[in-house]
Formats: C-alpha cells, sequence, structure tokens
C-alpha cells in the first residue's frame, strides 16, 4: 500500500522506529554522561519512547487502555522526578558536585 | 495535513533535538532539547487520537518535569565541569556500540511486522478524555488509588531529603554581638557599603571617620565576581584634597 496516502492513519510501525531510536539515545546517554542531571534527563527520555508505543499502538489496535497506560506511566514518572531531583540536591549538599564518576572514585 | 508529513517532519527535529543529550556541553542545552522533544511527542498524541494525553503531556512534562529539572539546575550550579576521564576502559564504544545495535535490532524487526492500521474516531466518539477517564475510573481504579499513594509518598521523601538537619541551636543577633563584644571586636554592626562615600552603590565601600575606605562593608559575592570597586580611588581622592587645602 502507498506510505503517503493522505487519508489512512500511516503505519503504526514508523512510531515504533522512532521510539526505539529515542529510547536508545536517552540509554546511551545515561552511559556515558557523567552529570547526573542529564543522565535523569536520558532516563526520562527513555519512558517517553516507551509512552510513544504505547499511544501508538493503543490507535492501532483500537483500545484506550493503551492510552491509560502512557497516563500512568507520566504519573509514575513524575513521581521519580521529584524523588531524583530531591536525591541529586541531596548528594549536591554534602559533596559539592553532582558528577557520577565521584562516588565511585572515592570508593577505592 | 496528511499524517506522513507530520511525522516526516516533527520526527527528525525530535531526534536532532534528543542528540543534544549527547552531544551539548552545557545541561541547560539538554534541557531545552528535552522540552522540544516534548512538545514533538505532544504533537504526535494529538495526531495519533490522544488529545487528553497530549495535553496532560504538555502540562506535565515541558510545564511541570522540565521546569523542575531547570530549578534544579539553578540550585546545584549551572556551571558544573564534566569529568570526560573514562573510569571504566572504552566505555565509550560499549555505550555506543549498546545503543546503535538496540535500535538496529528493535527498527529491523519491527518493520518487518504488520498489525491493524487502527483508528480511534468511532470510540473517541464521546470525547477522548470521557473514554480515558471511564477506563481509569472503572477497570483501573485500585492501580490509580495506588498511584495516589505514589505521589504523596513522594512528595513527602522529597521533603524529607532536601531537609536540613538542625545540629546545633541558630545563632541569633543577640548571640553574635554579645560574641564580639567578648573578643574585643568592633561592636556595631559593619557599616553599609557607599555610606559617606561618594556614591550611594552597593559596590563602593563605606568611608569611615577618617577618611578611610572600610572594605569589609562590601558584600564578598561582588568581591569574588570582580563587581566591587577598589576603595582605594576613593580614599585617594579625599587625600588629595585634603592635601591641596592645606
Amino acid at each position: 500500500m502507498n506510505p503517503f496516502d493522505p487519508v489512512l492513519p500511516m503505519n503504526p510501525m514508523n512510531y515504533v522506529v522512532l521510539a526505539s531510536i529515542l529510547f536508545s539515545i536517552g540509554a546511551a546517554a545515561v552511559l556515558l554522561r557523567r552529570n547526573a542531571i542529564i543522565a535523569f534527563m536520558g532516563v526520562e527520555l527513555m519512558l517517553n519512547a516507551s509512552n510513544l508505543v504505547f499511544v501508538a499502538f493503543s490507535r492501532s489496535l483500537n483500545q484506550v487502555t493503551g492510552q491509560v497506560f502512557a497516563f500512568l506511566v507520566m504519573v509514575v514518572a513524575a513521581a521519580e522526578v521529584v524523588v531524583g531531583l530531591a536525591i541529586i540536591v541531596a548528594v549536591f549538599r554534602s559533596r559539592q558536585s553532582i558528577s557520577l564518576d565521584e562516588p565511585a572514585e572515592m570508593k577505592g | 495535513m496528511p499524517e506522513w508529513v507530520l511525522f516526516w517532519t516533527v520526527g527528525p527535529i525530535m531526534v536532532a533535538a534528543s542528540l543534544t543529550l549527547l552531544f551539548a556541553r552545557k545541561a541547560v542545552h539538554v534541557a531545552a532539547g528535552i522540552v522540544v522533544v516534548m512538545v514533538g511527542l505532544a504533537a504526535f498524541y494529538i495526531q495519533m487520537e490522544a488529545p487528553f494525553l497530549g495535553l496532560v503531556q504538555i502540562i506535565v512534562y515541558t510545564g511541570a518535569v522540565m521546569m523542575l529539572f531547570l530549578f534544579v539546575l539553578m540550585l546545584v550550579g549551572v556551571d558544573q565541569r564534566e569529568s570526560l576521564k573514562e573510569t571504566i576502559s572504552a566505555q565509550r564504544w560499549i555505550a555506543f556500540f549498546g545503543a546503535a545495535g538496540f535500535a538496529t535490532l528493535v527498527s529491523t524487526t519491527v518493520l518487518r511486522v504488520t498489525i491493524p492500521h487502527g483508528s480511534l474516531t468511532a470510540t473517541n466518539n464521546a470525547g477522548n478524555p470521557n473514554v480515558v477517564a471511564n477506563e481509569i475510573f472503572s477497570n483501573f481504579v485500585l492501580v490509580m488509588e495506588i498511584l495516589g499513594l505514589l505521589l504523596i509518598t513522594a512528595a513527602v521523601g522529597a521533603i524529607v531529603l532536601t531537609q536540613v538537619p538542625k545540629l546545633a541551636p541558630p545563632r541569633t543577633q543577640r548571640v553574635r554581638s554579645e560574641e564580639r563584644v567578648k573578643h574585643h571586636l568592633n561592636p556595631v554592626n559593619k557599616p553599609m557599603p557607599g555610606v559617606y562615600a561618594r556614591h550611594n552603590a552597593l559596590d563602593i565601600p563605606a568611608l569611615g571617620p577618617d577618611g578611610k575606605a572600610i572594605e569589609s562593608s562590601v558584600s564578598r559575592v561582588l568581591k569574588a565576581r570582580h563587581q566591587a570597586k577598589d576603595g582605594t580611588q576613593w580614599r585617594a581622592g579625599i587625600e588629595d584634597k585634603e592635601a591641596g587645602d592645606a
């Protein structure tokens, strides 16, 4: 079928491929960056990529449940951000740095 | 507008903006890039017949979460240098190939699958928020309540984590002034900057009764930023004038 049809919905797999690209960029950021805040934003990007997949499948399977799941993921992500940023602030208070490598260096 | 136009314009913008996560030096630029990604995702949600989620995405992510990130960036210092030393050897390449391999694996697998190109138009007849709310408050009501507990716990946890414990009673003004008297220091408060100086400004030290600049009257923050004026030029002017009078 024509992928550029103006009326029919797009192949939902396009969204899944985009989400996998975003997910791997976020994962690479978590693995590579030393700044705790940037690594944390990578985690947020990974969560959002999974949300995109949920919504894409929700439409293609004609069920709202996927949207509900995406909503629940958003709530959990919001709670996670609050606690994570509080931990970053507490760590910064005690060592004046938010580098992710420093705790490893201190271990020995 | 056909859907593929939106996808092929917003999609590459999102990927380019998310690449700031890997290549931008400053955390503020990364945050701006992630905001672009979030807005793009909201556009996709609205396009994919989930307008409620699209608006929640904008309100919660770009409005609340990313602003929280920016607040914390301001708190912990924007110019934190990132060390580029590798503690695990070849970690950069492992991460790069791991991420690229995952993306390739998922993309090539997923593109061979065909699933129905469904549409939610009929389901959304009653309004998309109504449909989602019906689902949440019927089948997922227990999950919803647990999430409420989770949110309250997270808020309390954030307060507990960021609270500074009081190890000693606070040093009040009275305690400090009594200490000054006990140690034979200047018993009165420091003069405000700019007092009796030529300009009544924060960056100019106050002049004492002897016409000398009192350096300690300028805030040390201004000195650290090199924004404070040196007192010498003002003192020199007064002394020269006195010398001329004599």
